[in-house]
Parts: structure tokens; sequence; C-alpha cells
């Protein structure tokens, strides 16, 4: 069994119900897990003896627009054991966009969950430090959101006043 | 050799107090290496010996803004970096100068976008702009010419009126 099936045939055994989209596109898998699924997937996904995903790379987010489920948040995992790299998604609502913080099984998470949270405004439920990443402390938008102007919101982020 | 010369002739020179002191000033800026991207590669190549910015007495790269006279601003400056910018702006001793090296510093240059400042003179006094992305050690040089030439022309009585700077340095 080549190493795409098995990671399938284990998640969809596990999580029949619970994953709702596998595509393999360009050779890269990802999988779409149910939300409140996404902490027993990422669990198992690392614990598992056949699998063990036991890094993550990357956590980032999609914003869609016009979407019903506004945003989807990416995790890029990686297994030395299979040397394969998943792609796991989760589709969340615009209000609130909330999910659940896999720091808990991850601890490199945290950072790249503080800079989600702060390019666009995801919320991450039981993460030990949720503060913004890049932007000013105080800054109130989310910049990588589609509605966000790419010259951002004059007067926003306060600049040293001019002498003279 | 002609000054000593000419000293040693007679003994004595007059010049003006304005004329001395502008000309030791102009001769001995000390930049303050606002070093922020890649704009400051181009800045330390304008001091090694092929440029050699030491011809021009400015070789004094000072690390702390205390000694400084002259900020070269050069690289990308961020909303959250102009901050820092201005504080060490602020903290350099009258009268000071400053170069905005690079597109970047001068109008955002190619990063239109929320978190550049677009041009540090919002928040500065700029003296010179620099073009180029970044711009040749040459064009530095230009530049330090250009408030070498700007500095000969200012009078004692430019600075007299002009009043100290309250410093928030205990918080530091």
């Amino acid at each position: 069994m080549d190493t795409k099936e098995l990671i399938i045939n284990s998640v969809q055994e596990k999580f029949s119900k619970a994953v709702e989209e596998i595509s393999d596109f360009r050779n890269d898998l990802s999988i779409t897990i149910a939300k409140d699924k996404l902490l027993d997937a990422t669990k198992f996904l690392k614990e598992d003896s056949n699998l063990q995903f036991v890094m993550c790379k990357d956590v980032t987010a999609i914003d869609w627009a016009t979407r019903k489920n506004r945003f989807t948040t990416v995790y890029h995992i990686y297994s030395f054991k299979l040397n394969f790299t998943l792609r796991l998604k989760v589709n969340i609502e615009e209000n609130p966009p909330v999910v659940e913080s896999v720091v808990s099984v991850w601890a490199s998470a945290e950072w790249y969950e503080r800079e989600t949270f702060d390019m666009y405004g995801i919320e991450f439920l039981n993460h030990p430090d949720l503060r913004r990443m890049y932007m000013p402390e105080g800054f109130e938008y989310h910049p990588l959101r589609k509605d966000f102007p790419l010259l951002g919101i004059p007067g926003s982020m306060p600049l040293p006043e001019k002498m003279e | 050799m002609g000054l000593e010369a000419k000293l040693t002739k007679d003994g004595f020179i007059t010049t003006t107090i304005d004329a001395v002191i502008a000309w030791a000033r102009k001769n001995s800026v000390y930049p303050m290496p606002m070093g922020i991207s890649c704009c400051a590669i181009e800045m330390i190549a304008a001091t090694d010996p092929k440029y050699d910015i030491a011809r021009f007495g400015s070789e004094v790269m000072r690390f702390t803004p205390r000694q400084c006279d002259l900020m070269i601003v050069a690289g990308t400056v961020t909303y959250k970096m102009a901050q820092v910018v201005r504080r060490i702006y602020d903290q350099m001793p009258e009268p000071k100068w400053v170069i905005a090296m690079g597109a970047c510093t001068s109008s955002g240059g190619m990063y239109r976008s929320y978190n550049v400042v677009q041009g540090i003179d919002q928040f500065l006094p700029v003296d010179v702009y620099t073009a180029g992305c970044p711009p040749r050690p040459d064009n530095l040089l230009n530049a330090l010419m250009t408030i070498q030439a700007k500095i000969g022309k200012t009078k004692a009585r430019d600075f007299q009126d002009k009043p100290m700077v309250d410093l928030e340095l205990a918080r530091n």
C-alpha cells in the first residue's frame, strides 16, 4: 500500500463522517476535516504509530470572501516516518471565526496561530498567548482579509508627529 | 605645504567663526547608520576602500545616536519601525541632518502597502533624497556632498534659537 492510500484509509477508517473532502491536486494530498473533529484528528495523525505526523510546518488560512464558510485554516504537517507532507484543512464560518488551537498537539503551532490570528482575525480557542505577531498592539484590523484595502486604513497606525 | 607655509609666515589668518565652524562641521559629518534593509549594504559599500566615504570625513559610523550628526535612513521603514527611527533621531544632538536613502525611504518605493510608510518625510525633516533601489554608493556620496554644501552655508545664528528637545531618556 502506498503512502497516500495508507493515510487516506487510516483517516477514513477513524473519522469516516468527519472527513469532508479529500483531494490530491498536483501530488499534494489535502484532507478537509470537520471543525469539531480537528483536535481528535490532529492527535490521531500525530500519535498513530503508522502515521506519526510529528511536525507542524505551517498554519495559515484562506479568506474566501463570498463563501458561506468564509475562512479555511490550513495545517501543513510532516511525517518523518513516511517522509510525507500532508495538508489538513478546516472550514470555519465568518461569525464568529473560531477554531480549536492545535498547540496542545504541536507546540510549534503557537506562533503560526498567532500570525494567522493577526492577519485573518481567526480566534484559536485555548491558545496560550494569542497576541498579534506583526501588526502593532492596538491595531484593530486584519490585513490579509479580502475586505482590507491594500493601502490600509488611514490613521489606523500612528506615526510620530512631524517636527517643526 | 600651502596652509602651514602661510601660517608660519604671518602667524595668523583672518576669517569668521561661522566659516571655520561650518568648514569643520561639514568635513566631520558622523553618520548614524540607520540600516534597516538592503540599502544598508550599499551604505556599507560606500565605506569600503573602493568608494571610501572617509575622503569626505564621514568614515566614523557611530552606532550610538548621541555622537552623530547625520542620519542615513537606509531601508524600508514600516509603521512599527517609524517609532524607532524617530526615537533614535530624537536622541541625536543638534544640529543634525537626514538623508533618505533609496526609493523605499523616499516614497515607500515598490512597497505600496498598508504597513510601509510612504516616505519618511511624514515624520522626519529630510534634507536630501537619494534615488535608486538601492542607490549605488556613488549616489550616497553625492547625497553626502549635497549635505556638505548645505552645512557649508550654515551660520551660527541658524542654530541659536533652537529649543532643546525634551528627551524621555529615563524610559530607556
